[in-house]
């Protein structure tokens, strides 16, 4: 039965692959690996990696890929005008000679191999193998430092992709109508005991929407933030 | 299944996704191509965890993953920046970093 399983997987991670690279829209490109990567867990599984393969649907294939869709749909990847014609029939030749090639070393270096063990099915496993118990104890245990090394990075590509993607040069004149948040700011004793016991007569009159417009938008810093 | 399947589909995947990564020119899709590197990889990685009933390929699996969300992020961020700027969505075009 597990075969059945594995040559299902493995031949729709195989074919999500080949749509990533033929597929002509980045959009269809997007989708299929989402199909890719939906067959390896499923690969993941049958290799008793239950908590993995959840990760891999949940954060990869969800997380990861929604934020491929979203840069897909705003940079337009389908608008012909900004793609050029895919490369030459020449460096496509070297390409695919050169995938093969890398395949056929890939599979010498496999088959070569001395390991015994890896024309087996593995040993018998404990039930608990794989779990979340079991990652989650050598990720605080053993590995406590390369774990806190990821969340770092993850925490350095955050901000990183926040100072790459922002926008340069303030807000434009085109924008200029925009609502801002600052122009919902309610005066400072709105909600105060001295609005209910009419203190506010000692001050100005409110005025609703006073605040807003150019007045609050000229103490933002020029090139932007 | 033999564990050898296993790395046979992981070294597939490895060739197909380097292949995209020389034919194609968008940007996007060569990210695609690595994501596809990394995670025939990480078959390969949970494959040996298997054969030596060790949960340590695991982890180093999942710190895979970790490293190819920030690469993912990174990469995104530089192609809506190219776009921000009107740049050609083009890795042959590309050929300078300097802001």
């Amino acid at each position: 039965m597990a075969e059945v399983f594995f040559f299902i997987a493995g031949i729709g991670a195989v074919c999500g692959a080949v749509g990533v690279v033929m597929v002509r829209n980045p959009f269809y490109s997007v989708l299929a690996l989402v199909f890719h990567l939906l067959s390896l867990a499923a690969l993941f599984l049958l290799l008793q990696a239950q908590f993995v393969a959840a990760a891999q649907v949940v954060v990869y294939a969800g997380a990861v890929m929604v934020l491929y869709v979203f840069v897909v749909a705003y940079v337009g990847g389908s608008n012909p005008a900004q793609l050029r014609a895919p490369v030459g029939r020449g460096q496509q030749v070297i390409a695919v000679l050169f995938g093969l090639a890398l395949f056929v070393e890939l599979a010498i270096a496999i088959l070569g191999s001395g390991l015994k063990a890896l024309s087996t099915d593995g040993p018998t496993v404990s039930s608990t193998f794989g779990s979340p118990e079991n990652i989650g104890q050598l990720l605080l245990t053993t590995f406590l430092l390369p774990f806190e090394i990821a969340s770092f990075l993850l925490l350095i590509a955050a901000v990183g992709a926040v100072v790459l993607a922002r926008r340069r040069g303030g807000i434009g004149a085109d924008e200029a109508d925009r609502v801002a948040v600052m122009d919902f700011r309610l005066p400072p004793d709105i909600g105060t005991m001295a609005e209910a016991v009419g203190g506010r007569s000692t001050r100005e009159p409110l005025e609703l929407g006073s605040g807003g417009g150019e007045s609050t938008r000229t103490d933002r810093p020029e090139g932007g933030w | 299944m033999n564990i050898d399947w296993y790395l046979v589909v992981s070294a597939l995947i490895f060739s197909i996704g380097a292949a995209g990564v020389l034919t194609r020119r968008n940007p996007l899709v060569v990210l695609l191509c690595l994501e596809l590197m990394l995670n025939a990889a990480n078959i390969a990685l949970i494959a040996f965890a298997r054969m030596w009933n060790n949960g340590d390929g695991q982890i180093f699996a999942i710190i895979v993953m970790v490293v190819a969300a920030c690469e993912v992020c990174i990469g995104l961020g530089l192609v809506v920046a190219l776009y921000r700027r009107r740049l050609p969505i083009d890795v042959d075009e590309i050929r300078e970093l300097h802001g």
